[in-house]
C-alpha cells in the first residue's frame, strides 16, 4: 500500500498540521529575544539578550523556578516508586479487583484537574495539614505515578519471564534476581517514565492552584503575570525556559524506549 | 522447573535482605501484599477517601448566614444546578466539549491518516516526535503563546493583515455568539486555542488505529472494485472509528475540566470549572462546589459509556 503516492491535499493538510502544532512554540521563542517592552506586536522590532540577564536577576523568578525544581524531582521519586511497586503487582499476576486498581492509578489523571484538585484540598484539611511544598510534592506524586507505573509495566512485560527462572535456576536469590537481573532491564524505562513525570511535575498548575497555598510554582507565577502584564519580556523568557524544561525530557524518554512496543509518553498527559 | 530451582547445594542464607527476598519468592501473594500496600493505602488515603467525602458533600446544606455547611441532607445544591444562570455554565461547557472534539477529529485525521499510511522509518519517527513535543510542551506556556497570537496587534491580525482579509476577519468576529470586538475576547478564539492544545491527544489514538489496519484488506476492497474514494469511506473511515472515540475522550474531558484557558481567552461567562474553583474558594461554598464537580464526573462518565460501544478502549 505504501507505494501509492499520498495527494497534495492530504500532504499539505499533514505538514500544514505540524506547522500549526509548532508556530505558537516557535513564537514563543522568537519573542524572548525581542527588544520591545510590550512585546504584542509583530513582526518582531529587534534581537537582544537583555531580558535573560533581567529575569535571572528577579528574585521571585529564581524563587519559583527552585520551588518547581524542587518539587518536580521529590515527586518525581516518590512516583517512581509508587509506580514500580504497582507494575511489578499488576503485570504478572491475576487477581480479585486488579482493574480496580489500574483504573485507581488512572483516575487522578483521567478525571479533570479540578476534581483531583478538590479531592487533595479535602485530604489535607481533614489530615490538618498547612498547604505548602509537602502538599504541593503530594498532589503531583499522585498523578505522575501512573506515567511510570505505564512505561515499566510495558516493559516488565517485555521481558522474558524466563529470564528471571534461568537467575533463580543457576542459585541466584531474590535480591541478586532483583539487583542484577530486573533492574538492569527496567532501568531505561524507569529513567523514561521519571523523566515525562518530571515534565508533567514541572509544568502542572491546575492541581497545584489547589494545593498550593502561598507557595508559588514557576506555572503559577506565569499565570499571575499574565493576569497582570507588568513586565512581558521577562514573562517571555520565563515562558521559553518552561517551554524547553517541558519538551527536552519527551525526547529523551523517545530515545530511551524506542524500539518497543509501546513508546513512552503516548498516553494521556 | 521448581524442582531444579532447589540444588543439591543450597548456598546457606546470607543478610536478613537475602532471607526475606527468599521468604517473598516462595510466598507470592505476600509479595504481592507487599507491593500492593504503598500504592493502595496512597491513593485510597490522600485520593479516593477524600474525593468520596467531598462529593458526598455535594448534597450538605450550605447556611450563607454562617458561611459554612451542615450535614443536613438536601437535594437543593443540585436541583440549583438546573437554575437557569448554573445550567447555562453547564451547557456552554459542554458545547464547548462537544465542538473542540468535533473540530480535533476533523484536523487529526488527515495528519494521522499520513503518518500511518505514507510514512516509515525516519519520516514515522519525524511525524511522531513532532506531534509528541507539542502535547508534553507547557500548557500554561502554549496558552500563553495563544493570547500573544490572538491579542490586538498580534501576530494573527499582521497575518491577515497581509493577506488583505482584514473585512472576512471583522464579517466572523461581527456573528453573534462566535465574535467578540476582538479575537481574544471572542468565543473562536477560545475555540481555536482548545483545539490546538488538545490536537495532539487527537493524532495519535487515531494514527495507532489506522496503523493497525491490515493492507489486505484495502487490497481486498480494491479487487473488488472499490475506488480509492469508496474505500476509504467504507472501510478505512469506519475502521478508524475507534481512534477517534479514544481521542474524543482526551479533547472532550480535557475541555470539560479547564478552567484556565477560559480565564484567559473569550469573553466573560463562566466554564464548570471556573464555577468549581468560584464556589469553594472566594465564597467558600463547598456543598455547591461538590455539587457543580459532580456535573464533568457523571457527564465523562455518560460520555465513556457511548464511546465504549465505539469501541474507543480497544485503541487506547
Amino acid at each position: 500500500m505504501h507505494s501509492e503516492r499520498a495527494s497534495w491535499g492530504l500532504k499539505l493538510a499533514a505538514w500544514g498540521g505540524l506547522v500549526f502544532l509548532h508556530f505558537p512554540i516557535l513564537i514563543i521563542f522568537i519573542y524572548a529575544f525581542n527588544t520591545e517592552q510590550s512585546a504584542f506586536s509583530f513582526p518582531p522590532q529587534g534581537f537582544t539578550l537583555h531580558w535573560f540577564s533581567v529575569a535571572f536577576s528577579r528574585v521571585d523568578v529564581l524563587d519559583s523556578i527552585k520551588l518547581s525544581l524542587q518539587i518536580a524531582c521529590l515527586a518525581t521519586l516518590i512516583a517512581m516508586v509508587l509506580g514500580t511497586l504497582a507494575a511489578a503487582a499488576l503485570y504478572r499476576r491475576d487477581f480479585f479487583g486488579k482493574e480496580g486498581v489500574s483504573l485507581m492509578l488512572i483516575l487522578p489523571i483521567a478525571l479533570p484537574g479540578i476534581v483531583t484538585g478538590l479531592a487533595l484540598l479535602t485530604a489535607f484539611k481533614a489530615l490538618g495539614i498547612e498547604p505548602g511544598i509537602f502538599t504541593i510534592v503530594i498532589g503531583h506524586a499522585t498523578f505522575c505515578v501512573v506515567i511510570v507505573y505505564n512505561n515499566v509495566i510495558a516493559r516488565f512485560r517485555r521481558t522474558s519471564h524466563s529470564l528471571i527462572e534461568a537467575s533463580m535456576d543457576l542459585g541466584a536469590d531474590g535480591w541478586q534476581t532483583f539487583r542484577y537481573i530486573i533492574l538492569p532491564n527496567l532501568s531505561s524505562a524507569l529513567l523514561a517514565g521519571g523523566m515525562l513525570a518530571f515534565a508533567l511535575s514541572f509544568d502542572e498548575i491546575i492541581v497545584t492552584t489547589f494545593t498550593a497555598g502561598h507557595e508559588r510554582t514557576l506555572p503559577l507565577w506565569l499565570l499571575n503575570q499574565l493576569s497582570r502584564p507588568r513586565d512581558v519580556p521577562v514573562t517571555n523568557v520565563v515562558a521559553m525556559l518552561v517551554m524547553l524544561v517541558t519538551m527536552l525530557p519527551i525526547l529523551g524518554a523517545y530515545y530511551l524506549t524506542k524500539g518497543g512496543e509501546s513508546v513512552a509518553g503516548s498516553g494521556g498527559k | 522447573m521448581t524442582a531444579l530451582s532447589t540444588p543439591v547445594t543450597a548456598p546457606p542464607a546470607g543478610g536478613p535482605l537475602q532471607r526475606l527476598s527468599n521468604l517473598l519468592y516462595r510466598k507470592p501473594n505476600l509479595y504481592l501484599a507487599m507491593l500492593l500496600v504503598p500504592p493502595l493505602l496512597w491513593f485510597g488515603v490522600i485520593y479516593f477517601a477524600p474525593l468520596l467525602t467531598f462529593l458526598w458533600q455535594g448534597v450538605y446544606t450550605y447556611d450563607e448566614m454562617a458561611m459554612a455547611a451542615t450535614p443536613d441532607l438536601t437535594w437543593a445544591n443540585l436541583l440549583a444546578l438546573f437554575e437557569p444562570a448554573n445550567y447555562d455554565i453547564i451547557l456552554r461547557t459542554l458545547g464547548m466539549a462537544i465542538v473542540v472534539s468535533l473540530a480535533s477529529a476533523a484536523l487529526a485525521f488527515p495528519i494521522a491518516y499520513y503518518m500511518a499510511r505514507y510514512t516509515s522509518g525516519k519520516t514515522k519517527a519525524f511525524f511522531y516526535i513532532a506531534v509528541m513535543m507539542p502535547m508534553w510542551a507547557s500548557y500554561i506556556v502554549k496558552a500563553y503563546a495563544w493570547t500573544l497570537l490572538l491579542a490586538k496587534g498580534g501576530v494573527v491580525q499582521w497575518f491577515v493583515e497581509q493577506l488583505q482579509l482584514t473585512p472576512v476577519l471583522q464579517f466572523i468576529l461581527g456573528i453573534p455568539g462566535v465574535g467578540g470586538s476582538t479575537l481574544s475576547t471572542s468565543q473562536l478564539g477560545r475555540f481555536f486555542v482548545f483545539v490546538y492544545i488538545w490536537l495532539p491527544f487527537m493524532i495519535l489514538p487515531i494514527q495507532a488505529s489506522l496503523e493497525r489496519l491490515p493492507p489486505s484488506l484495502l487490497q481486498a476492497s480494491a479487487d473488488l472494485g472499490a475506488k480509492p474514494a469508496q474505500t476509504f469511506m467504507q472501510v478505512i473511515l469506519p475502521l478508524s472509528v475507534p481512534g477517534i472515540a479514544a481521542g474524543s475522550i482526551f479533547t472532550f474531558s480535557l475541555t470539560l475540566g479547564d478552567f484556565i484557558v477560559p480565564q484567559l481567552v473569550g469573553p466573560p461567562g463562566l466554564f464548570i470549572g471556573n464555577m468549581v474553583y468560584t464556589q469553594q474558594g472566594s465564597i467558600g461554598n463547598m456543598p455547591m462546589a461538590a455539587a457543580f464537580t459532580l456535573v464533568p464526573i457523571v457527564l465523562i462518565a455518560i460520555y465513556l459509556s457511548i464511546v465504549k460501544r465505539l469501541g474507543a478502549f480497544d485503541a487506547l
